[in-house]
């Protein structure tokens, strides 16, 4: 297994910023906005994504945390039940511009839960997709509005994202998983 | 983390780390009751059959909800309305529905062990709805996560039981859970009606109100089966109330301010007075919604394990 660094803590720090200046260009403010991160690093990206546009534009952004466990495709067929989190939206989602922040998009089928999630809740006006790695690899018609980084990759590899939040530091990984490894996260 | 059995049978034997997943999978339920739109997908294409060979109104409905909320297909049996009227055993009526292609067997039956039983005889998940005088699993989570909510933990919390003990299945299961989770349990009642051994366990045995009232954070206060009466197990309901009511004025000698439970249907006026089952310290309301939470999360976590 061989493990490569393709985005650094001060390249992280750039790149949620450029996120956030696109996310304030593209809606000439932040007005109707809302931001919901998806549980663990989608909701640390949210929070780190709605600070910064708070700076560049002087008012602060709602943020939301979702947990998607219930609306997964693959509930039946894991071995480990994964743990049940809450959803914490606390505020009303309805006619609202939704941008729903996750860290890497891959197959698509995160993102199909967290829509079906979403119009349980409420009825946004509009919802957008921010991520910060695009992986490839889709098996759901899905396409992201604002990507961190376009990173190719083969089925053997993986992305692994670190956020101060968990972990030691903020950094993105690529890692190449061995031949023999049957550990194909799919 | 997974639950240990296929079945919910009981409380007894289920570890710390059982109890705890299944009431902290619980709190996430019990935010969807508060959406616009509370219903999930995780049982989407599971059918549950609720076998009620016992009259029961807030745990069927409770049950039933909770199922609905979780996207399965549900049936409901309720004995007088069966083929159970026309002698029919509870393996036949149970293998019957099976072979229906059902997923899940909620059940509530008159004998103890009637659940156990069944999860020999199907194949699929079964839910203890309360079998006879031996356990209730549900309703002992649904107290456990009220008094969590509550207080924020169980451990060392004083908690009494008071009334009819030995007949009390809604009693073993709260004794089971709350020991296991750390808890100081008591229990208070005439002695007729509390087991001889039960201070084994490590619970507090008590037969005067006053007694015990100073020593606990909440009171659990159980129903008075009308028939116990018929059977000479005490003299009489108003007796009962004097000894064994509880009301506003015995709770008031308490230092701090007691939180009442029940598990319904109350006999208001006899086990517990009526202003103090509305008042504010009585949390027998949310111990109802918090049951359709506790529901949801033993169906999800049964339902959704292969």
């Amino acid at each position: 297994m061989t493990t490569s660094k393709i985005i650094d803590s001060a390249g992280f720090k750039r790149t949620v910023n450029r996120l956030a200046h696109e996310v304030v260009e593209n809606h000439k403010g932040v007005e109707n906005l809302v931001i919901v991160g998806i549980r663990t690093r989608g909701e640390f990206l949210a929070r780190r994504l709605a600070a910064t546009i708070g700076e560049i534009e002087g008012n602060s952004v709602p943020v939301g945390i979702l947990d998607i466990t219930l609306y997964r495709d693959d509930l039946r067929g894991k071995l480990d039940q994964p743990q049940l989190k809450s959803t914490e939206i606390l505020f009303d989602i309805t006619g609202k511009v939704l941008i729903l922040v996750d860290d890497v998009l891959f197959t698509g089928r995160t993102i199909r839960a967290a829509l079906n999630a979403i119009m349980d809740i409420g009825r946004p006006s509009l919802i957008e997709l921010m991520v910060l790695i695009d992986r490839g690899h889709r098996e759901i018609p899905i396409k992201a509005d604002f990507v961190g980084k376009n990173v190719p990759t083969s089925p053997r590899q993986e992305i692994k994202v670190k956020m101060r939040e968990a972990d030691d530091d903020d950094a993105v990984y690529l890692v190449n998983l061995d031949e023999t490894s049957k550990e194909e996260k799919r | 983390m997974k639950l240990h059995s296929r079945h919910l049978l009981g409380l007894e034997g289920m570890s710390k780390d059982e109890l705890t997943l299944i009431l902290d999978t619980a709190v996430s339920f019990r935010e969807i009751l508060d959406r616009p739109i509370k219903k999930v997908p995780p049982l989407q294409g599971k059918t549950v059959v609720n076998l009620f060979f016992e009259s029961s109104t807030r745990t069927r409905i409770s049950f039933e909800l909770a199922e609905r909320r979780l996207s399965a297909d549900v049936v409901s049996f309720t004995a007088a309305a069966s083929s159970v009227s026309k002698g029919e055993t509870l393996k036949d009526t149970a293998r019957n529905i099976e072979a229906m292609k059902i997923d899940m067997v909620v059940v509530r039956h008159a004998a103890p062990g009637s659940a156990h039983f069944l999860s020999k005889v199907v194949d699929a998940n079964v839910i203890n709805a309360g079998d006879g005088g031996h356990e209730h699993p549900t309703q002992g989570l649904l107290d456990m996560y009220t008094l969590r909510e509550k207080f924020g933990a169980l451990e060392g919390l004083r908690v009494c039981i008071v009334g009819d003990i030995t007949h009390s299945r809604v009693a073993r299961s709260n004794i089971y859970g709350l020991l296991t989770m750390g808890a100081e349990v008591s229990v208070c009642g005439p002695e007729t009606l509390i087991p001889r051994e039960l201070g084994k366990f490590g619970v507090q045995v008590y037969h005067h109100l006053e007694e015990v009232i100073p020593k606990v954070d909440a009171l659990n206060v159980l129903r008075v089966q009308l028939e116990r009466q018929k059977s000479g197990l005490f003299p009489s309901m108003r007796e009962y109330h004097r000894f064994f009511g509880v009301t506003k004025e015995k709770v008031s000698r308490a230092p701090k301010p007691i939180t009442i439970m029940h598990p319904g249907p109350i006999n208001r006026d006899v086990e517990l007075s009526a202003d103090l089952a509305d008042s504010e310290h009585s949390v027998i309301l949310q111990q109802v919604t918090n049951g359709v939470a506790i529901r949801m999360a033993v169906l999800y976590l049964l339902g959704t394990t292969n």
